[in-house]
């Protein structure tokens, strides 16, 4: 079967000026420049959002579904992402943001954030099983997810098959209105999003067949609307909501996933690089007394995601004010059967370094990419349009490429042309 | 007499920081040949743990890599004190290092029993004051 490869994060040909920003920063080397425009290689790329934030151009942008798309459904649930608080400032309260969503023609609010309070739980209880072998790897961030999938086979099995808080959120807000009497088709439940990687777990999931999550909104799509009505506001919190506690608020920074979890030792982690360099560590074993690591992409969690409104730094500020007005360690959870929430389905490694399905053919190749790694310059300088002059000794060999892309090289055949 | 992939890495003396780089290199080279994942895992963690003792006790070194078709050879050698009694440091626990290296989560005496768990051929040559030759062999 041929794989089909959705991706969030795409490109904007008109913006995109063929400069190499995005290619030397792609953790996965999944972007090229060809014919002057940039080019996603869909099987490599693993929607971390890095392209989006380096491009000086904003020629990368993240696919989100649009806001009208919620009146596809008579029944609308908003599902926040707990980084949403951290986009306004004290005078904007939880209970003020909450409210100001069902003014923008939302019929129901679950917050994400209690949906991640139940998650801590169940991983409290998956840590507590001696048989998992440790450290066990936090599956919250999809883009996370996705580079154990391509680059590091032997941790998939260190993955908590625990469902993300957003779609838990999603099963238990549709659960709540079914409860109600609205019928299921009639019921659409949108995530409101600073990740794009989340928009292709919702599109393309991995840990079951299909999402319960029915659209995904950019944070920073809504933002201008969502603070027009919390300033139309007259009272301040009239509405009653089921809040989480300062648990599920902390979701959104780093360090907020395993200060939950109180106990063993854990490090938090944040920065593609850096998720990578802790992951080499692992595979190799060489990451002592480690129970669990909190891998985020985004520098600074996912109030750094790339569909954020506000600077992640004071996000930060603002997040810490939301977790202290909330009740300290979890609020309500209704945590039922917890079976549920665990993983239907599972992520197979997927080797995209691969050269050829033939070992010997593979070995050969190789030998061929270190020949024309020697004979390139060795800059770097990205002006062919791969990352390194590896990369595009790789390419050549793959047949992406020709040696010419080289300028020096251009220069060297054009050299030896006029001195015929 | 097939194909063959060479890769020469030094390692640095009491250097932790650049430690590992080689057997990740080696890891990505793996991967791209579409070794099993489970052979990768202990070609790195072997190379890793031959690295650090060449960091730790042999003064730096040197790591020579051949990969053929059907297996990976890797020799860290090092010109450091040698190995006095190597019966005794293939036990679990046993350790030379010194408390500082410890403190640093080091020398547990877990290293060359972990490369032999890892590895399908292990040969150990050394000489006192002259140093020490790891071979690591593992087969795909």
């Amino acid at each position: 079967m041929k794989q089909i490869y959705f991706h969030s994060v795409t490109l904007d040909k008109d913006k995109c000026r063929g400069c190499t920003n995005c290619i030397k920063y792609c953790p996965t080397e999944a972007i090229r420049v060809r014919n002057g425009k940039a080019v996603i290689i869909k099987e490599r790329c693993i929607d971390c959002g890095e392209c989006i934030r380096i491009c000086p151009y904003h020629a990368k942008k993240a696919v989100t579904d649009p806001f009208d798309s919620i009146r596809d459904y008579e029944y609308k649930i908003a599902l926040p992402a707990p980084s949403l608080y951290g986009q306004f400032g004290p005078d904007y309260t939880r209970e003020r943001i909450l409210k100001g969503l069902l003014g923008l023609g939302f019929d129901q609010i679950f917050e994400v954030a209690r949906a991640a309070e139940i998650v801590t739980m169940a991983t409290q209880k998956y840590l507590q099983n001696p048989d998992v072998k440790k450290p066990v790897i936090s599956s919250a961030c999809p883009a996370v997810v996705r580079l154990i999938q391509v680059r590091f086979p032997n941790l998939i099995d260190r993955l908590i098959k625990i469902k993300s808080p957003m779609e838990v959120a999603a099963i238990l807000a549709k659960n709540e209105a079914m409860e109600k009497g609205i019928p299921a088709d009639k019921i659409g439940a949108f995530f409101i999003s600073p990740c794009a990687a989340k928009v292709t777990s919702v599109k393309a999931p991995y840990e079951n067949s299909r999402s319960d999550v029915n659209g995904v909104l950019a944070i920073k799509d809504i933002y201008v609307p969502l603070l027009d009505q919390m300033k139309k506001q007259k009272t301040a919190a009239d509405t009653h909501f089921d809040l989480s506690g300062s648990i599920g608020v902390s979701w959104a920074g780093t360090g907020g996933e395993s200060t939950a979890l109180d106990k063993g030792r854990y490090i938090a982690v944040h920065g593609i690089k850096n998720v990578n360099a802790i992951l080499e560590q692992t595979v190799r074993e060489s990451l002592k007394d480690i129970d669990f690591i909190e891998a985020l992409a985004c520098p600074e969690g996912c109030l750094g995601g790339p569909l954020v409104a506000e600077n992640p730094f004071v996000a930060k500020a603002n997040l810490r004010n939301e977790a202290e007005r909330a009740s300290a360690g979890i609020g309500q959870a209704p945590l039922d059967d917890d079976q549920q929430y665990i993983w239907e389905s599972n992520v197979e490694y997927r080797p995209i370094l691969k050269l050829d399905d033939d070992m010997v053919k593979a070995l050969v190749k190789m030998q061929r990419i270190d020949e024309l790694t020697d004979e390139l310059p060795g800059l770097d300088c990205g002006a062919c349009g791969a990352p390194s002059c590896r990369a595009l000794a790789e390419d050549i060999v793959r047949d992406n490429a020709v040696l010419t892309q080289c300028i020096i090289k251009l220069r060297e055949k054009v050299d030896e042309l006029e001195s015929e | 007499m097939g194909q063959m992939i060479i890769r020469d890495f030094d390692i640095p003396a009491n250097d932790f920081s650049v430690a590992g780089e080689a057997s990740s290199t080696v890891r990505k080279l793996l991967s791209q040949l579409g070794v099993a994942p489970d052979r990768i895992k202990r070609t790195a963690i072997a190379m890793y743990e031959a690295e650090i003792n060449a960091v730790i006790h042999g003064r730096g070194g040197k790591a020579h890599v051949e990969i053929s078709g059907d297996k990976i050879i890797i020799e860290i050698s090092d010109e450091g004190p040698g190995i006095e009694d190597l019966e005794l440091a293939m036990q679990e626990g046993y350790s030379t290092a010194t408390d500082s290296i410890r403190e640093m989560g080091f020398g547990a005496g877990m290293g060359l029993p972990n490369i032999k768990k890892h590895a399908d051929e292990l040969v150990i040559k050394s000489e006192k004051d002259k140093g020490t030759v790891v071979t690591i062999t593992v087969n795909f």
